[in-house]
């Protein structure tokens, strides 16, 4: 899964133009930035807060998923969620790794998150109220990930790049995977279609937020974009998703809580509904409805293994003495 | 009853499977949010299977599912030690270790199984709990030899948790197709020493061994356990997923 877009990126930078300008013709070129590259240190900042954002989302991400491992409703299902949240905690993992090459180091980002200056994906501040919760993250948190994700694949620092390959083809399983329960509800009980109708109502405005504000109002994503951070707008990758989703969420006999939805023959694409942008901030700053209890749940976990990491180390180095007083 | 049997052994992976999925996202470090789900998902695995040949077996038109969902917790018979809640990482390590050195040497006796499915879970689980041997003993090293606090918490996970070992030797329904439990008590012994003695834990002596789960006697905590996991399975009766 994946943060909007950037939130509160800094590309300033201090570099003569002459660095400036043969570091972005390497970028135009196409030509992959890698570790050891020389680059502006506002590339690295603003990539260093993007895959930390990026691998913050998929930690906090297994939380309100890992809300429904013990309660799901058959063992197939139990399963699958159980390997599906298993895949984001190894998608936070690859993406720290590719932050660390830039100089940053995991036990640095995770202070940052727990101390609530580092941000990750809003979408995560909701709460997954019923099992249809987990198809519709599935099919479309996990959806709007990769309409997010796949330019990505394309990003010029290299590291990042080779990730989200990988990443991307998970993703396209889950997604797979959570429409795959939404179907299931869909032909099943009149609860069950209730329940999934219900799920739609309540992600569908956040799912959108997820692309970030609109263009005019997208502060540092023309250095991004002039970067190839980034490679789509925040409104044309949205447009793309809302296009896509539509006929699938007809399939499934559902409706859009949004009466302004309509289809725009002229633009050959779907015309929505204001977005509630007040809600949005409000989750960003930290206010969202389980912003506390998410921050809370990844502290203690981390405070309560301290005891286990420093036994790993004591250990380690107990191992390390032996061996060589033995030599 | 090659039924009840199957039945006893699937209840006990699900039940630890259950509970190791309990610490997803909770783990220590993000490796364990990894590797913990990775075991739980081998025991679920084979949950599903053994449930599937257990309905079978029976032939009342059950399914994985209704073995799993809709009996309570006086019909389940899981050994009490997979129902022990997860405590800390020393206890849910602990409780990992003992019942993997246990169930390795049963899947490699039951390699040769004249009931086909034994055989072949017994092929895939064997290399799984090897591998569950070594990554819950090295832990149980690491923390039974690394700080004092680490230590003390080793110790006292196996003050609670060596009086549910006997029970994984009782013989229970047992079935020509499957091992003798018993006869697998001298390879687990081994298994453990050798840890411990890394370790630097010491075996204790259990004047009283804690069992009953067999028969469908548990601790209080696996009814909690079950009231979670089959909640909104039973909300909808006759529902597909």
């Amino acid at each position: 899964m994946y943060s909007q877009g950037l939130i509160g990126a800094d590309g300033r930078t201090e570099e003569t133009q002459d660095f400036l300008d043969r570091f972005q013709r390497r970028i135009d070129a196409e030509e992959k930035i890698e570790p050891m590259d020389a680059m502006p240190a506002g590339y690295r900042k603003t990539l260093v807060r993007q895959i930390g954002q990026h691998a913050h989302s998929e930690i906090v991400g297994m939380l309100p998923e890992g809300n429904w491992i013990t309660r799901a409703p058959s063992l197939r299902r139990k399963a699958a969620l159980l390997a599906k949240v298993q895949d984001e905690g190894g998608h936070g993992l690859y993406l720290y790794a590719a932050a660390e090459t830039l100089g940053v180091s995991r036990e640095e980002m995770t202070e940052e998150l727990h101390c609530g200056k580092a941000k990750y994906s809003s979408i995560f501040n909701y709460p997954t109220l019923s099992w249809a919760d987990i198809g519709i993250i599935g099919w479309l948190v996990d959806g709007a990930a990769i309409m997010n994700q796949i330019p990505l694949c394309r990003c010029s620092y290299g590291p990042y790049a080779r990730a989200m390959i990988r990443v991307c083809k998970e993703e396209s399983f889950h997604q797979r995977q959570g429409y795959e329960i939404c179907m299931a509800l869909a032909k099943g009980t009149p609860a069950q279609r209730e329940m999934l109708q219900d799920a739609l109502n309540r992600w569908w405005w956040p799912v959108l937020m997820m692309f970030g504000p609109h263009d005019a109002d997208s502060l540092h994503s023309d250095q991004s974009m002039a970067w190839k951070i980034k490679r789509f707008s925040n409104d044309e990758l949205r447009q793309k998703f809302i296009d896509a989703t539509v006929p699938q969420a007809e399939y499934l006999g559902l409706t859009f809580p949004d009466p302004e939805m309509r289809w725009n023959e002229e633009k050959g694409g779907w015309d929505h509904g204001p977005i509630d942008w007040d809600e949005f901030w409000r989750v960003v700053k930290g206010f969202g409805p389980m912003a506390c209890d998410r921050i809370a749940a990844r502290r203690k976990a981390w405070e309560d293994g301290a005891w286990v990491r420093e036994a790993a180390l004591a250990h380690a180095e107990k191992r390390r003495a032996r061996k060589m007083a033995a030599e | 009853m090659l039924y009840d049997a199957v039945l006893e052994l699937a209840d006990d992976h699900l039940v630890l499977g259950h509970r190791l999925s309990e610490w997803c996202g909770h783990a220590p470090m993000l490796e364990e949010d990894l590797a913990l789900p990775n075991m739980a998902l081998d025991l679920i695995g084979t949950a599903r299977t053994l449930y599937d040949h257990a309905a079978r077996l029976e032939g009342q038109g059950r399914d994985e599912d209704a073995l799993a969902y809709l009996r309570g917790e006086r019909e389940y018979r899981n050994l009490l030690l997979c129902e022990r809640p997860n405590g800390d990482f020393a206890h849910t390590m602990l409780r990992q270790l003992y019942f993997a050195a246990f169930m390795a040497p049963y899947w490699q006796a039951a390699l040769g199984s004249e009931d086909e499915v034994i055989a072949g879970v017994a092929g895939k689980a064997v290399k799984e709990m090897a591998y569950h041997i070594r990554h819950a003993g090295e832990w149980v090293i690491r923390m039974g030899d690394g700080t004092d606090e680490s230590a003390a918490r080793m110790r006292a996970a196996v003050a609670d948790l060596h009086i549910y070992t006997g029970e994984l030797f009782e013989d229970g329904a047992g079935d020509a197709a499957l091992p003798s439990r018993a006869e697998i008590r001298p390879a687990w012994d081994a298994t453990i020493a050798g840890i411990f003695a890394e370790a630097l834990l010491d075996v204790p002596e259990v004047p009283f061994p804690q069992t009953g789960g067999r028969e469908g006697r548990h601790g209080e905590a696996l009814g909690h356990m079950l009231a979670e996991m089959q909640a909104l399975h039973r909300a909808h009766p006759g529902a597909v997923w």
